[in-house]
């Protein structure tokens, strides 16, 4: 079936564009990275075409990669429905993105730098996606951190660009660091990395009711999952990654990347209901996350921020409905979560664009005259986030209400709750721009159809993705035996119920910023305290800061630079032994005297001492 | 007879070295080196070596010291200058020669307390015939080395000596 | 006490030891080296090397007679040959260097210095 095309077309891509960029117009470098990414999609569709009806899981293997005793890793590419689901995605959404960023970008310097790590990132996507074990998700894993921080760190020439790519990447790496523990502790207890020996040796396992070995994995890999899809406490770098590009925070810190931990965990199912604990982590995690990030959303002024608290209080969402035991709900997440999260980014570049590069809401405002086109697309997205009936958004949420209902009453209070603050603050967004009077300087204009294009196709799959893509349906045979059987029956009341949140929350938008202008700033300034922590994002990073990375600068600094590196290795080893070979050298130097009776009596001197060992070796003979 | 002859002409040998050593004007030191020279002439004699006597009175004492004495007067070298420059030889000098010395005699009397004596005529190969005869068979390739070797020299000198002079 | 007491005639039959020889040997070469250590003139300093070559000679032909064969002798032959050459070229070279410095002191010979 040739499924390594799929990854490697973005590669040739990446390759072509990245070694023959400088020379080759715009047009070319991005034809050539759309080009890939498409017909990288549709070799996935002819692929799932060929696989149909993938009852069971495909694998084709292409060689041994460590062969150690009995521990065996092979590069093995796998589909099964889960896969596909991620695939289409993937390759689906990357389309799209890829043909607005070729209008967006066009402008830009470095252009087919910019499309070479967009397609490396697609590249490295799809090997973790495709990946049959844990080493090679692990690969892609590492590489979509390493693509994300070329991407974030773009405009490398500005500060705040670099430091929020260093940052993802650091925060990324802790993450990594767990995903790598975990790894270790898999190959220790199941000897393998591959995914079905492991799964099946640990389905035969018992439930595991206290810590154990695999609660301890399960936990070690959340880790991981909580540096790639930012939740609580490794988020902090997805609000900075906003420097980067739009496209990229679209298709990278929206509907690709971040939901990379959620597949993770997905895949690993079967490791994860046997450790309770660890899914009770999981979900509160989740749910502390969704909740925080969105009371943080509410208050920010730059477009893409309010974005970027979304896409960390949705993935919450996710991980609270893998916690829950709801594998599929969560992926349906991520599906629809990818539809209108990529159509909010890429239409706030489209309103950036419009307005030159503004970004603040503050300095928008009646712009649904002048880009309706934009406005249409914006409003359906946010219609879609804040879970209007029938729309894609309404569907995953229900599944992911319906499964906290079942489980624990508070969450779904909570998840709630929360579901109104996401619809209110969206509709925030959208009123700020598109309503009142328009407060910015500049003259705002439509976009090209390049990117107009990819925004309608992106509203249409998210008004009918939800209804058409029944996801959990179509994930029924993965989840088969590992996930306790019984769809959740959801009543007419409960559905009632769950689309309350979103109704109230646009309404609440709607009042208090179109209808009455002035209630946001008196809000405001009655709970200024409130709002100036959510506002400063609860000082999550000054208290990182002053906690983890000033101590460890100082250390650095104090002790391992200047005491061990200057002291001991340049001080006392490399001067230590130079210092000594001269000072020998200035000895030895007096014997060259240029006196030749000197020179005789060395002469002599040796010859007494060869004499002497002669006659004490030979026994005085 | 032989331990009297060997006796006086040892002590000639050696009063002459030591003469040698300690004279300031060259002139002295040469003139005490060919006395040194005859005297092992006649010890060879004693050891039965004619040919080798015969050669060091007229290639060594006649030829050699000769040429020293020839240019000790071109060079008009005069009588010694004291100069207070090599450390080392000056301290270390005179220990490690008798050092150097009791380590040999002591290796010499251990080696050769059971070896025979040396008497006068007891050894008769070393006359002129015996000498050549070895000289031209055995070595005879050293033997026309040798003598490239001494064409060299020649030249050598003539070649370093041949500036005029001042 | 006459000579003859002092003088028996036994002494006269006595044979001398190898070891004298070879002490004598050593004794030269010991004064050579003295010699080259302490003096100042370069032409005493030759003279020394030559002391040094005879008392190595001698060694040859004190063993040459205790082995009963000649090798030792054809030996100190070559020895005597090649200081020959090596005089005449010495010689010639303290001339040169003469000739530059007008000074016969080994000392002032150090251009070897550091």
């Amino acid at each position: 079936m040739q499924l390594w095309l799929i990854p490697l077309l973005p590669l040739a891509g990446a390759a072509i564009n990245g070694f023959t960029g400088r020379r080759t117009s715009k047009t070319v470098q991005s034809a050539v990275a759309i080009g890939s990414v498409l017909l990288s999609f549709l070799w996935v569709i002819k692929t799932l075409m060929a696989l149909m009806p993938m009852e069971e899981r495909y694998v084709e293997h292409y060689f041994t990669w460590m062969a150690s005793g009995a521990f065996n890793v092979g590069v093995d590419f796998a589909v099964d429905r889960l896969t596909a689901v991620m695939l289409c995605v993937v390759t689906g959404i990357g389309t799209l993105i890829h043909i607005y960023a070729a209008g967006y970008m066009h402008d830009e310097e470095g252009y087919y730098r910019f499309f070479a790590y967009l397609n490396l990132f697609m590249f490295f996507m799809l090997v973790l996606v495709l990946g049959g074990n844990f080493l090679l998700l692990f690969v892609g894993w590492e590489g979509v951190g390493l693509c994300s921080y070329l991407l974030i760190g773009f405009y490398f020439v500005k500060k705040s660009a670099s430091d929020a790519g260093k940052k993802a990447f650091i925060v990324n790496r802790i993450g990594d660091f767990g995903f790598s523990l975990a790894m270790f502790l898999i190959v220790v207890t199941f000897g393998s990395l591959d995914f079905p020996t492991v799964f099946a040796q640990a389905q035969a396992l018992p439930v595991e009711q206290s810590a154990g070995i695999v609660t301890a994995i399960c936990l070690l890999l959340l880790v991981g999952a909580t540096g790639k899809s930012a939740q609580i406490p490794l988020y902090v770098w997805l609000p900075d990654a906003m420097e980067g590009p739009t496209p990229v925070s679209a298709l990278i810190h929206a509907a690709t990347m971040v939901t990379a931990g959620v597949y993770m965990c997905s895949r690993s199912a079967a490791l994860f209901m046997k450790a309770p604990i660890a899914m009770d982590t999981v979900a509160i995690i989740g749910l502390a996350t969704a909740v925080m990030a969105a009371t943080i959303g509410l208050v920010q002024n730059d477009i893409k921020k309010v974005y970027a608290y979304s896409t960390v209080s949705q993935l919450g969402y996710m991980f609270l409905a893998v916690g829950l035991g709801a594998f599929s709900a969560g992926i349906y997440h991520v599906v629809t979560h990818a539809f209108f999260k990529a159509l909010l980014f890429l239409g706030a570049g489209s309103v950036i664009h419009a307005c030159h590069h503004e970004q603040d809401m503050r300095h928008m405002g009646g712009l649904r005259k002048k880009i309706p086109h934009t406005f249409n697309v914006l409003l359906i997205a946010a219609l879609a986030i804040a879970g209007f009936p029938f729309m894609s958004g309404w569907y995953s949420k229900e599944e992911i209400l319906g499964a906290a209902h079942h489980h624990h009453m508070w969450m779904y209070w909570l998840a709630w709750i929360t579901a109104g603050m996401t619809a209110f603050y969206v509709f925030r967004s959208i009123f700020l721009t598109f309503f009142g009077e328009y407060k910015g300087h500049a003259h705002p204009h439509e976009s090209p159809w390049s990117m107009l294009g990819p925004l309608y196709v992106l509203a249409i799959l998210s008004l009918v993705g939800g209804y058409f893509f029944n996801i959990p349906h179509i994930l029924e045979p993965v989840f088969r035996g590992i996930v306790p059987e019984g769809h959740l029956e959801h009543s007419l009341a409960d559905m009632i119920l769950g689309t309350a949140p979103g109704i109230i929350g646009i309404f609440l938008a709607y009042i208090v910023y179109v209808a009455k202008p002035g209630m946001a700033d008196s809000i405001k300034e009655s709970f200024s305290g409130v709002y100036t922590l959510l506002y400063n994002k609860y000082f999550v990073d000054e208290i990182y800061d002053a906690a983890i990375v000033h101590p460890i600068e100082r250390t650095s600094r104090n002790f391992f630079w200047k005491i061990v590196d200057v002291g001991i290795i340049d001080n006392g080893f490399v001067h230590g032994f130079s210092g000594t070979a001269l000072n020998f050298g200035g000895l030895l130097r007096h014997l060259q005297s240029g006196l030749i009776r000197n020179y005789a009596a060395w002469t002599v001197i040796g010859v007494v001492c060869i004499l002497s060992a002669l006659t004490v070796l030979g026994g005085g003979r | 007879m032989d331990l009297v002859l060997f006796l006086t002409f040892a002590l000639i040998a050696v009063a002459c070295a030591l003469n040698m050593a300690l004279q300031t004007h060259p002139v002295s030191s040469a003139l005490s080196l060919i006395g040194v020279m005859v005297s092992l002439a006649v010890l060879y004699v004693l050891l039965g070596a004619e040919f080798i006597a015969a050669a060091q009175l007229v290639v060594y004492s006649g030829a050699i010291m000769v040429l020293f004495i020839f240019v000790i007067m071109l060079l008009n070298a005069g009588a010694e200058k004291m100069t207070r420059k090599a450390g080392t030889a000056h301290f270390l000098g005179f220990p490690l020669l008798v050092i150097l010395l009791a380590i040999s005699a002591w290796v010499i009397t251990n080696a050769t307390s059971a070896a025979k004596p040396v008497k006068f005529g007891a050894f008769t190969g070393g006359g002129p015939r015996e000498v050549g005869w070895e000289l031209f068979t055995r070595y005879l390739l050293p033997f026309e080395v040798t003598s490239i070797l001494i064409l060299i020299a020649i030249a050598g000198a003539y070649r370093l000596a041949n500036k005029e002079m001042d | 006490m006459s000579l003859y007491d002092l003088f028996p005639p036994e002494f006269f039959k006595l044979s001398v030891p190898l070891s004298a020889y070879l002490i004598l040997s050593a004794i030269l070469f010991t004064i050579g080296v003295a010699t080259f250590l302490f003096r100042r003139n370069v032409i005493t300093v030759f003279m020394a090397i030559e002391l040094m070559l005879n008392a190595v000679n001698l060694t040859f032909v004190t063993f040459s007679n205790h082995f009963g064969k000649v090798d030792g002798q054809i030996f100190s032959f070559f020895v005597m040959v090649v200081a020959a050459a090596e005089a005449a070229v010495g010689l010639a070279i303290i001339l040169m260097v003469f000739r530059t410095r007008a000074t016969l002191q080994v000392d002032d010979f150090d251009t070897l210095k550091n």
